[in-house]
């Protein structure tokens, strides 16, 4: 980025709702976690209603009003008590009644922020508003023709509008993931990106250092993962730079982005844009939203990703980038805080304990992960096994090494940490008659290293307990075994 | 036997079956040159009166209370959904529509045990007063052949006074079931906004529109009330209120002495045929007669109404017609299918509308235009609810309006056609009710010199359609001496 130019970014975020069911009609919005409206047999998730067959009407599902609101509250919005439902009227092929229902000039939550942090700078961005509206169909485009499916015409879709509060890409990327995370956390929608359940449209413009004039903004469409997004509006900043040195200015308009060529094209034009006509829907009466209805939702939200950060720092003792790394998934950070309830039934030091825990999670449980290639919920491993093992190696029953097979073999099968310490044989050798000869023997085959330590090398303690330590298949514990070889060494 | 009393007594006695009665129905109907079909369901409406002749060998007696309209052929405007069978709107846009789901006002009818004789003419999706806008060709005036029987839902008004169908339903948005209705001489009744469902109603203009019962008697038309009326949970402005007991309430005699007509003087303000004046003039006499008492006042906004009315029709109307884009709904001519550039595309389906229809669909676009909105269609809901606050307060005085329904009787065919603005001020009587969504009907009280019908106006408040029948019921049978409950 050029430093004497500056960029003004804001985004409008398009999120599918998981609801049971569509927004006005009675037909699936989404089936099960792992198949989507839009990729069961064509056109068959429809109804007269949502292929906006002649006579129907929309009735509103009100699952999605709540839906809306949760975000709105999480947003810290203020929710509009009696919202209006209005039709964006175009003709396109994929939109079956000629019009979109959404929302107009009263939509349902308005003027909240969200608080971004990126990197070490931590940036509040204004929402200016988030309202409901349907999905429409999906066009195929092949040669000579095109077709349309309406599986997932009016599945429910809230936008959500930042004000023009960020300035990089980067700092676009974070907010986009930091409302990604919040939507999640709600159980509000799916966020999958891949299949378009979470997609933004960046308006970005330039001005020069210091101008109080805003640029002249364009809109890029339809940014569908978070790295294309930085790498669009990357493009278009410097895009926007270089047309302005060059004197021609930037034109108003919509634009797409290649991912392929990492470059933004041309749409439409301003004077080439819809007029909507927007008017109030009168098949749809406003919605009417007590504030009964607003604080029983308002109790019922989870807590959310800065209130689970916050706790695992201040109340567990966890480190910044520890409580980060549990929180970037929800159901990692779900198992971890599992583990930690657990934990308090058998009594144990708090933060030294999920300190651990969170140790073990986040090293041993990521690399089974990786290796394995499956989701943690995919493995066997359950909050117990963690609970038994630390509190093992914290009993100094268990040596790490052992930790990490039980560790092992619990995510593979499942079974409890004391039967895998049984059948593998893996109690930690403490017992002093069985550790008395070996010690004994490693002494007797070093002696030029005992005549060193004893003479000074201090270092050279490791070595032995290194020593013995293989004799036992690692199975000794390392401080035990290094305070008696210091005591016999003297 | 043309009344749903008459049928019923003469299938107990079995003077003639439910299929007999069903068949001399069709018939005529077929027969008919005034074009008042669009389709006929004749196949399905025999396999009805079969069930129905079934169910009687077995009961002996007509299940009234179950199946108020046991047996009673009806006759549907086409622009309610019927599954499977054909639904057109008067329009050459559907006219290979064949919807998969039925109306919620026509499910009611056919749970009541009625037969659904087949599909009514009616102006090209409700636009116009003299069904001449239809693409399926005019329909003739049951009585003088030479006139129009008036509009939109003419095919239903003419059908019940030619006896081509016992009652009918019609659609009325600004005035199309009671203007009909009156030129036709028969009753028509539209009830209170989200008294019926409309679902399943193609719409014209989704915050008038309201399905209502013709009929030759008051009666007949409270009893298909009391089937069509109650809550329905797909239609959002459905009201969450009972069904109506409108047929209990035409048995019942009015409190005459504790009635007040209210008199609007904007309607009776020139214009007003002598005939018609004087037919509403001996209706008045007759109510005063009774024991009421006759109110003058005031709608000082009902002069926006037309205005109003033309703009906030039109602007629903370009967003609900939308749909016809020859994508799923309309017709795909050759011509449109081979071109490849969408805008071009929409352009030869979207000129399949009828004159009428794309006046008001480039007039409503405009209405609602960016700029233009606040000034016509913003300003016309305003007026709006000025219009129902007239109301209101008039209501307050009153229990009742009573006025005309059109200045003119059915007027000659190719009259007002070429003069649209023409058109739309016949329509001054009608669209306040609409705009204020309150209960009206118009009700035969006289011929003019030529043998034209003459429909009295009478207006209710909201939800007051018992009280309205009663009226009417009273009214209706005011030559017969005195009026007696059950």
């Amino acid at each position: 980025m050029d430093f004497e130019f500056e960029a003004v970014i804001g985004l409008e975020v398009h999120c599918q709702l998981a609801t049971h069911t569509k927004i006005f009609c009675s037909c699936r919005a989404r089936l099960s976690d792992e198949t989507t409206v839009a990729n069961i047999q064509v056109n068959s998730n429809t109804c007269p209603i949502c292929a906006g067959h002649p006579g129907t009407l929309p009735v509103l599902n009100r699952k999605v009003v709540e839906y809306g609101i949760r975000v709105g509250l999480a947003t810290h919005c203020q929710i509009n008590q009696s919202p209006v439902f209005a039709r964006k009227n175009y003709f396109y092929p994929d939109l079956p009644k000629g019009y979109q229902i959404t929302q107009f000039d009263q939509p349902l939550c308005e003027n909240g922020w969200l608080l971004v942090e990126n990197g070490d700078v931590s940036r509040t961005v204004r929402i200016q508003r988030i309202h409901l509206e349907e999905d429409a169909g999906k066009s195929v485009h092949r040669t000579g023709f095109s077709l349309v499916n309406l599986n997932r015409a009016g599945v429910p879709l809230i936008e959500i509008v930042s004000e023009p509060d960020m300035e990089t890409p980067q700092e676009a990327g974070a907010y986009l993931r930091t409302l990604h995370s919040l939507v999640v956390y709600l159980e509000i929608s799916d966020g999958n990106m891949q299949e378009g359940n979470f997609r933004c449209d960046a308006n970005v413009s330039v001005m020069r250092h210091g101008s109080s004039q805003l640029g002249i903004r364009t809109e890029i469409k339809n940014l569908n993962s978070f790295r294309f997004i930085e790498k669009a509006i990357e493009y278009e900043i410097s895009r926007q730079v270089e047309v302005i040195r060059s004197g021609v200015g930037v034109i108003q308009e919509t634009r797409g982005y290649d991912s392929s060529k990492n470059s933004t094209f041309p749409m439409r034009s301003k004077e080439q844009a819809h007029d909507y006509r927007y008017f109030p829907d009168p098949d749809l009466l406003p919605v009417k939203i007590d504030s009964d209805w607003i604080e029983k939702i308002r109790h019922s939200l989870p807590e959310l990703p800065d209130q689970k950060r916050a706790r695992l720092m201040n109340v567990l003792g966890l480190s910044l980038s520890d409580a980060e790394l549990l929180i970037s998934s929800k159901f990692l950070v779900e198992f971890f805080d599992e583990v930690v309830q657990k934990s308090l039934l058998v009594g144990v030091e708090l933060q030294c304990f999920s300190k651990a825990a969170a140790n073990w999670m986040l090293s041993e449980v990521m690399r089974l992960r990786k290796e394995d290639n499956i989701e943690l919920w995919q493995s066997q491993l359950r909050a117990f096994h963690i609970v038994d093992l630390v509190r093992l190696v914290q009993k100094q029953s268990l040596s790490h090494i052992q930790a990490k097979q039980v560790i092992c073999i619990a995510w593979k099968t499942g079974q409890d940490v004391s039967s895998i310490v049984d059948q593998e044989g893996l109690k930690q050798w403490n017992d002093l008659s069985l550790l008395e000869p070996l010690m004994d023997e490693v002494i007797r085959d070093f002696p030029r290293q005992v005549a060193e330590y004893r003479a000074g090398k201090d270092k050279l303690l490791g070595f032995f307990i290194g020593r013995v330590m293989k004799k036992t298949n690692g199975m000794a514990n390392p401080p035990l075994l290094g305070e008696l070889l210091r005591k016999k060494l003297m | 036997m043309r009344t749903i009393r008459q049928i019923h007594e003469a299938l107990e006695k079995k003077k003639i079956s439910v299929v007999e009665l069903t068949r001399d129905y069709l018939n005529s109907a077929q027969k008919s040159k005034n074009g008042e079909y669009i389709t006929f369901c004749e196949e399905r409406a025999l396999q009805q009166a079969q069930e129905a002749d079934d169910l009687l060998r077995l009961e002996k007696k007509v299940p009234w209370a179950q199946k108020p309209l046991f047996g009673i052929p009806i006759g549907l405007k086409d622009n309610l959904t019927l599954d499977g069978v054909r639904t057109t709107c008067g329009s050459k846009i559907l006219d290979h529509y064949i919807p998969p789901y039925t109306a919620s006002a026509v499910e009611r009818l056919e749970s009541a045990g009625a037969v659904i004789l087949g599909k009514l003419n009616m102006d090209e999706f409700g636009m116009g007063g003299s069904n001449e806008n239809s693409a399926f060709g005019p329909v003739g005036h049951p009585t003088h052949s030479d006139r129009v029987p008036g509009g939109s839902s003419g095919g239903s008004a003419a059908a019940v006074r030619a006896n081509l169908c016992v009652a009918s339903l019609g659609s009325d948005t600004g005035g199309s079931i009671r203007l009909p209705a009156s030129y036709c001489g028969v009753v028509g009744i539209k009830p209170t906004y989200g008294r019926i469902s409309r679902y399943g109603l193609i719409a014209f203009a989704s915050s008038l529109d309201q399905i209502g019962p013709l009929a030759r008697t008051v009666e007949d038309a409270a009893r298909l009330l009391d089937v069509l009326s109650g809550y329905d949970p797909l239609d959002s402005t459905s009201s969450n209120i009972p069904p109506l007991q409108a047929y209990l309430a035409s048995q019942s005699v009015p409190h005459w002495n504790r009635l007040r007509f209210g008199l609007p003087q904007e309607y009776f303000s020139g214009g007003l045929s002598l005939e018609i004046e004087k037919s509403i003039q001996n209706a008045m006499q007759w109510l005063e007669s009774q024991g009421a008492q006759l109110v003058p006042l005031s709608l000082p906004s009902s002069q926006y109404a037309v205005a109003v009315y033309y703009l906030i029709a039109a602007c629903e109307a370009s967003s609900n017609l939308a749909r016809m884009d020859g994508v799923r709904f309309g017709v795909r001519s050759q011509e449109a299918a081979e071109t490849t550039d969408l805008t071009e595309f929409y352009q030869k389906i979207r000129s399949d509308f009828g004159r009428e229809v794309k006046r008001r669909i480039i007039l409503g676009t405009f209405a609602l235009s960016l700029g233009y909105s606040d000034a016509y269609y913003k300003k016309a809901c305003q007026v709006r609810r000025k219009i129902k606050l007239d109301f209101d307060l008039a209501f307050q005085k009153v229990d009742f309006i009573i006025g005309p329904v059109s200045s003119t009787t059915a007027y000659r065919r190719g009259e007002k056609a070429i003069d649209p603005l023409k058109m739309y001020l016949n329509d001054i009587f009608t669209v306040p009710a609409n705009l204020a969504g309150l209960p009206a009907m118009s009700l035969p009280c006289g011929e003019d010199q030529e043998g034209l019908p003459i429909g009295l106006h009478l207006l209710a408040p909201p939800f007051c359609e018992e009280q309205m029948i009663s009226v009417a019921q009273a009214f209706s049978k005011r030559g017969e001496g005195s009026v007696r409950g059950f």
